[in-house]
């Protein structure tokens, strides 16, 4: 178990009129080696509850425990906590400043003071685990396109060798190709490099077919924390927080209401056609 | 972090000095810090004194919220006072270590003070009741006649005016960007000098290169919408005087009539003016 | 009422000495004519030259060759150039960077009065546009405390003040969240329908062209494929090879095509499928 988040609370302006409870009591548990989905809509507090996770806020209530620790206590190294707790923010690559790419990458370790040797090693690992061709090394971060900036923004965060990656909307802004691949990419750091992976989305499309849990956030409350299927199962409720279940779930409900009994815990294609075709005598075409 | 500073920041009400005309206001700042220069004497002082609460209790600004912002100058507050109080010479009052404090050191600190005082409360009444634009619109309607010697004005009342619009929005993306480099091990924190510049670099560059990402963007957006320099520009909220616009300009003559009152008869009651005037 | 012709972009990059170094042909013989009252979508991914495309029409760009007319003016005729921006309005990808004002009424005024209009005419177009848009009531606010949403609903307003015949939109919901990309489409369809303006919107998101009367898509700089969003989206094979989304009905009605079931090409909604497997007749197809 590596990290625990014990009833944390969030406010900011505490005492003033426009006091605002970002977090409210939430606990949860994230252990290793998971992929998680962070669902929740602007302002659910889904953010906010991603920067404690690696103490770059400090909760107002609660606290949370990095292999036991408190991230909070006295004798605590937060800035080693930071390299563990990777984080990667909406649009990573406003973040690039570097002459060339693979400066860029080198600077997480660096900060980690590590020897040269060992940051170059890092960063051509990182650099080669976001699929970023060696020919990419010395061009500037600023002469790429949005795509590759993302994933040399990652890389950034990866050569710091993390647990556990966060990621906070990292298709925002990219086309369905740059969306794709980086999804791709995730899922397959998850799966490869085994890393707990936890994916910011307000896109329930996005997150569907790759993670094993996931959370919802709303009100700076923890609303739902589940698989997939049994989250959905709420699309409901879920519209009334401003979020949705996967499209195909739509489908199969309204097929079902229809009067062609498929089931309607499907949130995938290739789920939906085989479960559609089961019921072929029902089909009249 | 930046949000503490509420010094002169707009404050939303509704009171006369909020619907008074931006030029009254910008007239009577300028007008109010001559008369502090103007006045020497305790009574003078007092005088200047009771006009400004007078204008604060007018402005509905609450009073709490004006000490709050006063905070940010305290420091400077008490550096000046020192300095005047011990480096002043004169009449000895008393002595600590090496530094003699005297007593025309004394008066002239106590001057200080108040003068500073008065005039950085005097001039946050102004930005606390009036908003950014309206008091670009005063300085573009004022400096109007320095067109004439081929001065930009409508452009340097344009770039204020967006400058002020982007300060907010560059501040929370500096306050993202430190997040995003902490996340990475940056240290922002350091205590050595050579390194806090140097932690500066991943902040800096970033930030740069979105402001003039920004300005590109903006540019290009003022474009489409027809902007073309202030030549046939009309305005939405021309600058009209009012009837309460000239009472306040009587009021303003007024108190400038009683300061030179007050310096005029100042050699009645002494205030010994200090080296640093 | 657009008319585009043959047109040809090209982006010349200099090096140190000030040189041509490199020719990029971003718009590669275009023709493209747009109807009054039409609403258009043009899909294709980042880098096809779509937004070049877009600025054409709003005389922010001029073409290397080929022509633009908009409303019977020539995009290079230097005296029509405030007639045409007027005529043709435009809304970019970020909200933040086009508003000027620091105040909502004030930024929709700035069109208006760059165009030199006397200042009741001003105040009356400010407020018919806020409500156009329904943004009335956040008048007197700060855009910096409103959503992205409504703040692209801002700039929208800031447009309309103009009275242009067409909006052109590039990106407009690209960095916002789900609910923001809904406002947004709504008030443009709102527009489009009610005020009869046209719509050239360019977007990533397939749910937002679904109910665009034309579609063009881009590739490469050149118009690839063009025709309503059925006839678009029948074409499965090909939007996935240059990398755009289809709608996942459209995409599960495929995959069962594929596997033997005899259901009609170029299914949008979820209920043109139940339509077509409970063997009713269906009412668009």
């Amino acid at each position: 178990m590596s990290l625990t988040i014990e009833d944390i609370s969030y406010t900011y302006e505490t005492g003033t009129a426009m006091q605002v409870t970002a977090l409210d009591h939430v606990s949860v548990e994230i252990p290793d080696k998971q992929f998680i989905g962070l669902i929740g809509h602007t302002g659910s507090g889904k953010s906010t509850l991603v920067q404690m996770l690696n103490g770059l806020l400090k909760p107002t209530g609660g606290r949370i425990l990095y292999k036991g620790e408190d991230i909070h206590g006295e004798n605590f190294d937060r800035k080693k906590l930071r390299a563990k707790v990777g984080l990667v923010f909406q649009y990573p690559e406003h973040q690039l400043f570097e002459a060339d790419v693979l400066s860029d990458v080198m600077f997480g370790p660096r900060n980690l003071g590590l020897t040269e040797e060992e940051c170059r090693r890092r960063a051509h690992a990182a650099l080669r685990n976001v699929g970023m061709d060696k020919k990419f090394y010395e061009k500037s971060p600023f002469d790429l396109s949005g795509g590759e900036k993302r994933r040399v923004a990652i890389a950034g965060v990866l050569a710091m060798h993390p647990e556990i990656l966060i990621l906070d909307e990292p298709t925002a802004g990219l086309d369905p190709k740059g969306r794709d691949e980086i999804l791709g990419l995730i899922s397959e750091m998850n799966s490869r490099m085994d890393m707990t992976i936890i994916l910011v989305s307000h896109s329930m499309d996005d997150v569907a077919e790759y993670v094993d849990r996931i959370m919802v956030m709303n009100h700076g409350h923890l609303v739902y924390d589940d698989i997939p299927a049994k989250v959905f199962s709420h699309y409901q409720e879920l519209e009334g927080m401003g979020l949705s279940a996967p499209q195909v779930t739509y489908v199969m409900q309204y097929l079902r209401e229809q009067g062609l009994p498929v089931r309607t815990d499907i949130f995938t294609l290739e789920e939906a056609a085989a479960e559609i075709l089961a019921h072929r005598r029902d089909i009249h075409v | 972090m930046f949000k503490s500073i509420t010094l002169g920041q707009y404050y939303q009400t509704d009171s006369v000095l909020h619907r008074l005309d931006p030029r009254v206001k910008l007239t009577a700042t300028l007008v109010y810090i001559i008369c502090l220069f103007v006045v020497n004497s305790f009574p003078g002082y007092l005088f200047a004194g009771l006009f400004l609460v007078c204008m604060i209790r007018l402005s509905h600004v609450p009073f709490g919220y004006m000490v709050r912002g006063m905070k940010a100058i305290v420091f400077l507050l008490v550096l000046t006072m020192t300095f005047n109080m011990f480096l002043t010479p004169g009449e000895p009052l008393l002595r600590i270590w090496k530094l003699t404090m005297t007593k025309e050191g004394l008066s002239t600190a106590i001057m200080m003070a108040v003068r500073l005082s008065f005039l950085v409360i005097g001039s946050s009444l102004m930005t606390l009741t009036t908003t950014p634009n309206q008091l670009t619109d005063a300085m573009e309607a004022m400096m109007s006649p320095f067109k004439k010697i081929h001065m930009p004005v409508h452009e340097i009342a344009m770039m204020m005016s967006i400058a002020l619009r982007f300060i907010p929005i560059l501040m929370e993306e500096t306050d993202k960007i430190m997040k995003a480099q902490m996340a990475r091990g940056a240290d922002f924190d350091s205590k050595n000098l050579m390194k806090k510049i140097q932690s500066m670099i991943p902040l800096l560059v970033p930030l740069f290169v979105s402001a003039f990402r920004r300005a590109n963007d903006l540019a290009m957006a003022m474009e489409a919408r027809c902007y073309h320099g202030g030549e046939g520009r009309t305005k939405m909220k021309p600058l009209v005087y009012q009837g309460r616009d000239w009472a306040a300009y009587l009021i303003l003559l007024a108190f400038f009539a009683g300061c030179i009152a007050f310096r005029a008869t100042s050699h009645m009651v002494p205030f010994p003016l200090g080296a640093i005037n | 009422m657009i008319s585009i012709r043959k047109l040809i972009h090209d982006y010349f990059r200099q090096d140190e000495d000030g040189n041509v170094s490199e020719k990029i042909r971003a718009v590669d013989g275009v023709d493209i004519e747009v109807n009054a009252g039409e609403f258009i979508v043009i899909l294709g991914h980042n880098g096809c030259g779509k937004s070049t495309l877009a600025k054409h029409i709003n005389a922010l760009l001029f073409p290397t060759e080929g022509e633009v007319w908009v409303e019977g003016m020539n995009t290079t005729n230097e005296d029509q150039i405030w007639d045409i921006r007027q005529r043709a309005g435009m809304i970019f990808q970020n909200p933040d960077n086009q508003i000027i004002a620091q105040v909502v009424e004030e930024d929709v005024g700035f069109g208006p009065e760059n165009i030199g209009l006397p200042t009741d005419k001003i105040w009356q177009r400010v407020e018919e546009s806020l409500k156009t848009v329904g943004m009335y009531e956040y008048r007197k606010k700060s855009p910096n405390r409103l959503s992205g949403g409504q703040k692209q609903r801002v700039c929208i307003a800031g447009v309309m003040a103009m009275h242009p015949k067409c909006i052109i939109m590039d990106e407009p919901t690209a960095m916002l969240d789900p609910s923001g990309r809904r406002e947004v489409i709504e008030a443009a369809r709102d527009l489009n329908k009610t005020e009869g303006i046209t719509i050239i919107l360019i977007t990533h998101y397939m749910e937002e062209a679904i109910q665009a009367d034309r579609i063009f898509v881009m590739d490469q700089g050149k118009v690839a494929m063009q025709g309503t969003p059925r006839e678009i989206f029948s074409r499965v094979e090909e939007m996935q090879a240059l990398h755009l989304d289809v709608p996942q009905v459209t995409l599960l009605a495929h995959s069962l095509r594929k596997q033997g079931i005899r259901i009609p090409k170029g299914i949008l909604t979820r209920e043109e499928l139940a339509d077509a497997l409970l063997g009713r007749r269906p009412a668009a197809l």
